[in-house]
Formats: C-alpha cells, sequence, structure tokens
C-alpha cells in the first residue's frame, strides 16, 4: 500500500472541506473511506493510490429516519448489515432488505456502508490487474477484456469503438440495483453545496471517459439516500443467479418491485445487476406489463426481449444474454405467484 | 509505482488499541491494517492472514462485539473500540469458550488455518441473531473459506453452541 496522509475529522463541512485543498492536478489524491471494504482492497491492489485519506466514520450520518412524505432516510454511514436487518426496512422495503443480503459476507455487511455501497468499483478482473491494460484504471491503455476472459463482463452499454475507450466492466453492487428498482435519491454536499441525484443519474456508463463510475463532482460526499414512499412491500423479488450459492457477484440479478389492483398491474419496476456499467432499467420493457393481469406468463418473454434489446456478447460473457432473459421470465414468474 | 509516494517518510503515530480488554500502545503508520497490528505489533498471531482480501475469512474477530474482517480496515480506525480475537474469548484463564470446545467436541477442523476466524464469526453470529436454521448458518457463514472442506463438522459445531445457549 502506499503511503498516505490520514485525518478523521467530526462534522461534514471539515470532511467536505480537506478534501478540497489538493483537487487541482490529483483529483483521486484524496478520498472518502468509511468502511473501506472495497477502496483498501484496491490500495493494496495498487489499483487505487490516495495520497491522503478522510476518515468519515465520526460523521454523524448513522442513522435512518423517516422522511416527512413517507420515505425513510438512509444515513450514509448506516452499515449495510444494520440497513437489511432495520424493521422499518424489513417491513416498508423487504426488496432492499433481501438484495443487500444477498451481496457480499456477513462480515463486509457489518463494515460496509450504505453511501460506501454506491461507490464499489465498476469492474471487470483486468481493471484489478496492473498488468493488464485496463482504460477504467489507466485512461487510453486499452481493454484486456474485450479479447480476454470476459465471462464476467457487461452485454449493455458496453463501449466497444474505440480501443481507447472500451469498456465491459459491470457494476458489483446488488444494492444498488434495488435502489434503481426503488428509485432512490442520492444526497450529496460538495464545495458547491448539497444537491440530490436520482439513483438512475448517480452511476454512469462508460461513455468515452471509462474511468468514472459515477456523476459525482471532485470532493462531493454521499450523505444520504433517500427512499422513495413506495417499497412495493406486496409483489417484489430479488434473483441473483452466481457462479455459488453464496458469497460472489452476479453474474445476473433481477430486481422487480410490483403494484398491484386487484390482480391487475399498476406499477412495475425491473432492474438487472451484472450485465452494465450501472443497473439496467428499460420503461418501454416495464410499461408491457402496465394494465396487465397477473396471470399471463407469455408477455414475461416479451418482457425480457425488450430489456435486453441491443444486448451484445464478447465470446465467454455470450451466456448472459439468454440468462439474463431467463432471469427476467423466472423474476417476474415469482413476483405474480406471491400474488396467487 | 514510486511516483505518488510522499517525499519525506510519514512517522508512526502512537495508537492505542484496546485488544481483549488491555490497552496495548503501538507505533502504527496510518496505512497499517488491523490485522498487521495484531499480528506483527501487539503479537497475537491467532488472528489470521489468508487471502489479505477480505475473501476467505480467516482474519474475523469481533469489533464491539461484530464480526468483521480486519485485513480491511486500518488500525488507526479502531481507536476507542472493544477489539476481541481468538486469543480473548475465555472468560477465565483456561477454559475455553464454549464455542472452542463444541470444534474440538466435534472435529470442526483439519489444518487449523481458518478455525480462530471461523469461531470468531461464528460467535459473531449468534450475536447477530438471524440464523435459526443449518441452512442459515451455512449461509451466514459463507465469508469463512475453510480449505479442507471441514464445513459439515462446522455446521455441527456451531448448530450445537446455537441449541445450547439460545
Amino acid at each position: 500500500m502506499h503511503p498516505f496522509t490520514y485525518i478523521c475529522p467530526s462534522d461534514v463541512a471539515t470532511a467536505v472541506g480537506s478534501f478540497t485543498e489538493d483537487l487541482a492536478d490529483q483529483p483521486l489524491s484524496t478520498q472518502f473511506i468509511a468502511g473501506g471494504t472495497n477502496l483498501l482492497d484496491l490500495m493494496k491492489q495498487n489499483v487505487a493510490r490516495p495520497t491522503k485519506l478522510v476518515d468519515i466514520n465520526r460523521l454523524p450520518l448513522a442513522s435512518i429516519t423517516e422522511l416527512p412524505n413517507g420515505g425513510l432516510r438512509l444515513g450514509a454511514l448506516v452499515t449495510n448489515a444494520d440497513t437489511a436487518y432495520h424493521p422499518l426496512i424489513q417491513e416498508r422495503y423487504p426488496l432492499l432488505s433481501q438484495t443487500i443480503l444477498a451481496g457480499a459476507s456477513a462480515q463486509l455487511r457489518n463494515m460496509a456502508t450504505n453511501g460506501g455501497n454506491l461507490f464499489q468499483r465498476t469492474r471487470c478482473y483486468y481493471f484489478y490487474d496492473t498488468s493488464a491494460a485496463c482504460n477504467k484504471r489507466e485512461p487510453g491503455s486499452g481493454c484486456g477484456a474485450i479479447k480476454g476472459y470476459n465471462r464476467v463482463c457487461g452485454i449493455l452499454g458496453t463501449i466497444d469503438h474505440d480501443p481507447k475507450t472500451t469498456c465491459i466492466a459491470t457494476n458489483p453492487s446488488d444494492m444498488s440495483v434495488a435502489l434503481a428498482a426503488l428509485e432512490a435519491v442520492v444526497c450529496v454536499t460538495g464545495p458547491q453545496g448539497e444537491r440530490t441525484i436520482p439513483i438512475a443519474d448517480f452511476h454512469r456508463l462508460p461513455g468515452d471517459s471509462p474511468q468514472y463510475d459515477n456523476t459525482l463532482q471532485a470532493g462531493e460526499l454521499v450523505t444520504a439516500i433517500d427512499l422513495p414512499p413506495q417499497g412495493f412491500a406486496n409483489h417484489y423479488t430479488y434473483l441473483k443467479l452466481r457462479d455459488r450459492t453464496s458469497y460472489a457477484f452476479a453474474l445476473v440479478s433481477v430486481a422487480v418491485g410490483v403494484m398491484m389492483d386487484n390482480n391487475q398491474i399498476q406499477e412495475v419496476r425491473i432492474a438487472l445487476g451484472g450485465v452494465a456499467h450501472k443497473p439496467w432499467r428499460k420503461r418501454e420493457a416495464e410499461a408491457l406489463l402496465i394494465g396487465q393481469s397477473a396471470d399471463q406468463p407469455t408477455i414475461y418473454q416479451s418482457v425480457a426481449e425488450a430489456l435486453l434489446e441491443g444486448a451484445k456478447g464478447y465470446g465467454y460473457n455470450t451466456f448472459k444474454i439468454e440468462l439474463a432473459k431467463r432471469a427476467v421470465v423466472r423474476a417476474l414468474g415469482i413476483v405474480f405467484q406471491q400474488n396467487q | 509505482m514510486i511516483s505518488n509516494m510522499p517525499l519525506t517518510p510519514l512517522p508512526p503515530s502512537s495508537i492505542t488499541l484496546t485488544i481483549n480488554g488491555k490497552a496495548h500502545t503501538l507505533d502504527l503508520a496510518p496505512w497499517t491494517t488491523l490485522l498487521d497490528a495484531l499480528r506483527e505489533y501487539a503479537h497475537l498471531t491467532g488472528t489470521k492472514k489468508g487471502c489479505d482480501h477480505g475473501q476467505c475469512g480467516a482474519c474475523t474477530a469481533l469489533i464491539d462485539g461484530k464480526r468483521i474482517n480486519t485485513c480491511l480496515t486500518l488500525a488507526i480506525m479502531h481507536e476507542g473500540h472493544q477489539i476481541t480475537t481468538i486469543e480473548g474469548l475465555e472468560d477465565e484463564p483456561d477454559k475455553l469458550h464454549p464455542m472452542q470446545q463444541a470444534f474440538i467436541d466435534h472435529d470442526a477442523f483439519q489444518c487449523g488455518y481458518c478455525t480462530p476466524g471461523q469461531i470468531c464469526s461464528a460467535i459473531g453470529m449468534l450475536n447477530e441473531g438471524h440464523a435459526k436454521t443449518e441452512a442459515d448458518i451455512r449461509e451466514l457463514m459463507s465469508g469463512n473459506i475453510c480449505r479442507c472442506g471441514a464445513y459439515p463438522h462446522i455446521v455441527d459445531a456451531i448448530h450445537d453452541v446455537m441449541h445450547q445457549t439460545h
């Protein structure tokens, strides 16, 4: 691990202020650390080389509170474990609870925070291997995955037209997939003040700058994640397909939340994990189900086809296209069985 | 690789960690992981370094009663916390913790390298109180890998203690 300086401020203003000091020439030279489970791993691998760590664990961001609109505010420093087992989350947002518990190990969930979960680096094996080319780790160096062992890589929203920007990495977060389905809102504080970012706009596709996983400006700190009132607590599921039963990243995952009126579908959210640089949603695919009755499995396949439209495989990961379609069909079947 | 290093080495600072109820004042650089602090500075080598990347669970210890991977956290982040390692589980000298005894009774290890992490993790799991069945034990212990494959006996040992005490 490269040497760094360490500070541990006790208020948000000091934390954000300490970040801005050395922005100019090295934008990633200062990093916030909370649970540290991904950052320290990346530092040991020499992938991340911050020269200053700002430990935010003493900031007053460790509670889950009710919002006036009926939603919940998840403090950035509440651990993933405490969130998943929180009575209000289990009662009103069981999709989020189930999704968090499908990720990582119990030890990691005890360390990892809600804010930090959003910052798990979008990745593939070549991002972690400092002897390989990777446009995400070293912009312009090329992509080892595109013609390499790309089994875990993405099939949607990938960029492959220019060797200097090619990136087919996937975001590994389970929690973010549920947050996408729930349409959560990320609250941040930065040098320019406070702002909110819809989760759909928080993570980004690689575009021509795959080194950026999210749309935060330098020095911005996530303080909370707001959950809207609708938690889809009656009809939901998180289906995660992976190489072993527990403690593995998703090859493909599907978060589904549905609101029913009698037997008619009123609202539906479907988010995919393991397939793209960010959680993947497509409103047109969801719209196919609106107004339909729940017992029409023939529509599930159309929804799956619409969600996966434009999907592209790169050899070892081509199986993910069919796997994702079948996962969508299976997940919808699970959710609508709950209704019967 | 060298280009990002500060020109002058940063001096280690004096950090006090409370390990198994005893204060240890150690001179540590900020980048010392808790695992390295335990093993190399406090000389408590019961906690093991396996993968050093949070994937195997051999380094599991308890912080304020909660199980974590000590390899993925910095020692400097744990001043003021109660750190419990495999060396500090006994309530009284020379008497094993029930989980340690159960691992012996059920022959729940072969080489033993993962065992301190397994035992600390199992105690942490029972503190959490979410495991009800053997399937729950398997799922909630998935962060602890046993390369010898002693899983059936590990599950038996934990199951035994779970029913004795909860």
